[in-house]
């Protein structure tokens, strides 16, 4: 016989994600190594936010970075000219990184010697923050030019990031924008994130930043100087 | 392309769901998706229809019920729906404290399917 019934599900679409993020999650700590993940729309300086920081970080944590963002000026192979291990994700067409690409991307990076591991997701604001990479820690960049009106226009990012940081505040004098009303916003959806103006290109407000970053990475991460890692060439893969 | 990940997911929940109870096809996939996440079921369903080729979901109409988000006063603790789109900021709509806090909206559920057989 035919004829049609309901069956309830009720599940979360992501779950499954949610999931394989947990145990990425769990993998990097029982390694004691700290991911970060950096989310931004292309052009708003994750990639010069991590170079700035890996140069005020780099004598006390062995840092590694995986580059997801194929839009980027600068990729794999400048992160490996600076003398740390990088793998460069080719997202295919996918455009952010879930759980199963950073689980591909571990694969080719020895945990037991990196301390501080960034993720370049790939340039956009808006999914790249509903998928769960594993990173410890999601960090969104605004740009000045970008406008401030951008919380309400992408609330998800907004509201998933544990810090958000304005780059380009050198152009703040340039621009309309309006920092008061941006951190409105900001705390409208996410009450508990810091914002932090800060310049990549000038340098202001990095230490900031960087005073942000270490208050969230657990004590014990961190190791001695004669066991940092050398030089090797980026590696390439796809999902 | 944002909804391909998000419809490769439903798929896979929906085809699970649809062998276990032994259904011959799937009609109808309901979902529930919060207004801020920017999925738009036109997209889902072109996907959907892409992916569920061959397979007993194929053909399945998708219906997306859109929750608005829903915030909560600091000042006065109202709490109240409103729409995020075209709005620059959020008031309260007793006391119109520009202080509010999200407290909800950021749903993306697959509540149930329709199948028969």
């Amino acid at each position: 016989m035919s004829g049609t019934r309901i069956v309830q599900i009720r599940q979360e679409i992501l779950a499954e994600n949610r999931i394989e993020a947990g145990a990425v999650r769990e993998r990097l700590t029982r390694a004691c190594c700290h991911m970060v993940n950096v989310m931004a729309s292309p052009g708003a300086g994750k990639t010069s936010l991590i170079i700035r920081t890996i140069e005020r970080l780099r004598e006390q944590f062995r840092i590694a970075v995986i580059e997801a963002d194929l839009d980027s000026t600068v990729d794999a192979d400048k992160i490996t000219a600076l003398g740390l291990p990088a793998v460069q994700l080719e997202t295919g067409g996918y455009c952010h990184v879930d759980a199963r690409m950073t689980n591909a991307a571990l694969e080719h990076l020895d945990l037991e010697k990196t301390d501080l591991l960034f993720l370049e997701n790939v340039g956009n604001l808006i999914c790249t923050a509903q998928s769960d990479t594993g990173a410890h820690l999601n960090v969104a960049i605004l740009s000045v030019p970008e406008g401030d009106d951008k919380p309400l226009k992408y609330p998800v990012m907004f509201s998933y990031a544990d810090i958000i940081l304005l780059n380009k505040s050198d152009y703040l004098e340039l621009e309309e924008f309006d920092l008061e009303a941006f951190r409105q916003r900001v705390a409208t959806l996410n009450p508990a994130a810091p914002v932090c103006p800060l310049s990549c290109r000038t340098g202001r407000g990095l230490d900031e930043w960087v005073h942000l970053l270490m208050e969230r990475i657990p004590r014990g991460i961190g190791a001695p100087a004669s066991e940092r890692s050398g030089n090797p060439a980026p590696r390439r893969l796809s999902p | 392309m944002h909804e391909l990940a998000v419809t490769e997911a439903i798929v896979k929940l929906v085809l699970d769901t649809a062998r276990r109870e032994r259904a011959r096809r799937v009609v109808t996939v309901n979902l529930r998706i919060g207004e801020m996440s920017d999925l738009k079921a036109e997209w889902i369903q072109r996907y959907f229809d892409h992916l569920a080729v061959g397979t007993i979901a194929a053909g399945a109409r998708i219906l997306v019920e859109t929750t608005v988000p829903s915030f909560q006063c600091d000042h006065c603790g109202e709490r109240f729906s409103r729409s995020l789109r075209g709005v620059e900021s959020i008031t309260c709509p007793r006391c119109e404290s520009g202080s509010c806090t999200l407290t909800g909206g950021m749903e993306y559920l697959v509540e149930n399917v329709e199948i028969e057989g």
